[in-house]
């Protein structure tokens, strides 16, 4: 039998949570890593806090479990098969209305009747009387898969055949060479938008969609650094010590590729986000998305009086993430980079 | 190989060039057939346009009349009488067919969309790199000023914003709330046209500008910390002199590689703004294609685009070669 969505998505968490641990352990012996993670920390600790928030409610929002069922609850009846995640119980099971609600609002925004919560809805409901603040947290686990799982297509893709492109050059270097140059002469959201038609709306496909057209960049710069590295004095002394080539890619080019890997996936991260956006503008994005709550709320500012808040409350979530990852890519390229590092040390 | 670049090595290096091009064009035609008849057949096609549950007899029908009724890539009564040899030879000859949704020719539809694209992004382009531009000299000027900062913190604030939030936000300001413009629509007589393409050149250029004024202000400085910089501060030259007479000629390189690749967007027009404003550009037919679920415009559109993105880089490397003497034919 196959596991339930909520159980896969429960073990993800659990295994990301545990990667993160080991990772950071890791990177903690090493004293530069050490002192590029204090430099990054001293120089953007909003921004980090900021992603770190993201990142909670997002995580928060991936651990669900069923609840028992109760005897006599007519509330719980209809939701029993629903696995709720930790930020839905946040809210009433119920948190629902009929229609429009303005912000801590006791009526309807339009007609005026009763509320079943009145003064409850933070910031509104929308149309269909879903609570504007539930959907927006919802929002962050979207955006944090959309980037994080495209990043786990791109970045060994562009690992892999950068690096073998820049270390075996020949024919390999004029095939991947190729396959760069022939995605990268196609117009971008064009290519994205042709492939997700064909793929499909999912997920993955998205994601799949993203990465097929994401992991060209972070390939040029993987080869061009393997080439200059290849060159260096201390690959031929490996090599003279008879170090076989995987070995010395492994402990020697790779390690040296770690930072550009870094500022890579930042750097994408939120061009990815607002893909996203833009996806979901054409009717090809994901299901809770800011883009789709963005979508659907365009219309709304032209409506008497207008509906501002559902619009308000996606776009500062959006703009809040992806200001806070460019924040952080900026400094990290600053930290990383080892021609600023050295002025600021 | 010689420093200069005489007439023989830039013909070679012409020649190398064009084959890798030709090349580039076959791989991204072959990418497109897999995309769009081997991995969504043409069967897939015909159920998307005519839905799921439609009779097989329908679906044939529709593949007959679309010209989609040939084996793939195999034809072994008749040789050459396949999809594959087929849509290399149309989009080469850039007869693109009909439109899969109405049946409209699409070189018409993309004779009729090129006018009103071009309408929008040659302002647009050429505004906000006058803008970026300028901008960008004028902080780097004044390198570490507050000024530099504070364009510095509004170029991430502005990046960091979705166009489609500037393109709600400029239609309700400027059009609902003070009316200085009309929401959307589009008129080609030239004393209308402008009251249409003004604010969505307004727009284009406020969510663009961050990202390249942050680009020219890095080539600038950039510029600035290299010698003749320094002699020429040396000699007495003014910041002013400094940075308008010696370091913009020198940095015109890159942006020249920067502006001649960004052209092929000036025809495929800008989807996004095309469609909030109603231009009925190239970017509109696209969003239109999109959808209709009409494969065909989008197979030409992506070569389309794909074509003048490889002629323009063709053309920054012939500039490169003939403008800096450093260059050396590769």
């Amino acid at each position: 039998m196959l596991m339930p969505a909520h159980l896969v998505s429960n073990l993800i968490v659990a295994t990301l949570l545990g990667g993160v641990a080991l990772l950071a352990a890791g990177l903690c012996r090493a004293p530069l890593w050490r002192a590029a993670a204090r430099a990054l920390a001293r120089r953007r600790p909003l921004a980090l806090a900021a992603l770190g928030l993201y990142a909670l409610v997002a995580l928060l929002d991936s651990v669900s479990w069923v609840d028992a069922r109760v005897a006599g609850d007519p509330a719980g009846a209809s939701l029993v098969n629903h696995p709720r995640t930790l930020i839905d119980r946040l809210f009433p099971p119920d948190f629902q209305e009929r229609s429009y609600a303005a912000p801590l609002a006791d009526v309807e925004f339009y007609g005026g009747a009763a509320l079943q919560h009145p003064g409850a809805h933070l910031l509104g409901t929308d149309i269909i009387g879903r609570d504007v603040l539930h959907q927006t947290l919802r929002g962050a686990r979207v955006a944090l898969l959309i980037g994080g799982l495209t990043s786990l297509i791109a970045i060994p893709l562009a690992l892999l055949l950068g690096v073998s492109a820049g270390w075996f050059g020949g024919r390999v270097d004029d095939a991947v060479f190729f396959m760069i140059s022939t995605l990268a002469s196609m117009p971008g959201l064009l290519l994205l938008v042709a492939l997700v038609m064909v793929l499909g709306t999912g997920t993955a496909q998205v994601c799949i969609a993203l990465g097929v057209t994401g992991w060209v960049g972070l390939c040029r710069l993987v080869r061009a650094e393997t080439l200059k590295l290849r060159e260096l004095d201390y690959i031929a002394a490996a090599r003279v010590l008879g170090a076989t080539d995987l070995a010395i890619v492994r402990r020697h080019i790779l390690p040296n590729l770690a930072h550009l890997v870094l500022i890579g996936f930042v750097l994408m991260f939120s061009g990815l986000v607002l893909s996203e956006v833009m996806l979901s503008w054409l009717g090809l994005g994901l299901e809770g998305s800011w883009g789709r709550m963005i979508d659907q709320a365009r219309t709304e500012l032209s409506r008497q009086p207008a509906v501002w808040w559902n619009l308000a409350a996606a776009s500062t979530a959006l703009f809040g993430l992806i200001l806070a990852v460019n924040l952080v890519a900026d400094a990290l390229r600053d930290v990383l980079d080892p021609r600023t590092a050295t002025e600021q040390r | 190989m010689g420093c200069a670049a005489g007439p023989h090595h830039m013909i070679t290096f012409l020649v190398r060039r064009l084959f890798w091009a030709c090349g580039t064009v076959a791989g991204v035609l072959g990418f497109l057939f897999v995309l769009f008849f081997l991995y969504a057949t043409p069967a897939d096609m015909a159920r998307r346009a005519l839905g799921e549950k439609a009779p097989p007899e329908a679906i044939s029908t529709w593949i007959k009349n679309h010209g989609y009724d040939r084996p793939l890539v195999w034809n072994p009564t008749a040789p050459g009488q396949t999809l594959l040899v087929e849509h290399f030879r149309r989009s080469l000859t850039f007869d693109f067919g009909r439109s899969d949704a109405d049946g409209v020719p699409i070189r018409q539809r993309l004779r009729e969309g090129v006018g009103p694209s071009l309408a929008l992004t040659l302002p647009l382009f050429a505004i906000g790199l006058i803008f970026s531009i300028a901008l960008a000299l004028l902080v780097a000027t004044f390198r570490d000023s507050a000024l530099d900062r504070a364009v510095a913190v509004g170029c991430v604030l502005a990046m960091s914003l979705s166009t489609l939030l500037y393109i709600i936000a400029g239609q309700w300001l400027f059009g609902q709330v003070l009316r200085w413009f009309p929401v959307s629509g589009f008129d080609s007589d030239p004393e209308m046209l402008w009251r249409f393409v003004a604010l969505p050149v307004v727009v284009g250029v406020l969510a663009s500008f961050g990202e390249h004024t942050r680009f020219y202000r890095t080539l600038f400085v950039e510029e600035t910390s290299r010698d003749y910089v320094r002699t020429a501060r040396a000699k007495g030259c003014s910041d002013l002199r400094v940075m308008w007479g010696h370091v913009l000629p020198n940095a015109l390189i890159p942006i020249v590689t920067h502006v001649v690749v960004a052209i092929p967007f000036l025809f495929t027009g800008s989807i996004l703004l095309e469609s909030f404003f109603g231009i009925p550009g190239l970017g509109s037919m696209t969003v239109e294609a999109i959808h209709g679920n009409d494969f065909a415009t989008l197979r030409a559109m992506v070569f389309l685009g794909s074509l003048l993105f490889i002629a323009a880089q063709i053309a920054t490397d012939v500039i490169y070669t003939l403008v800096d003497p450093r260059v050396r034919l590769g």
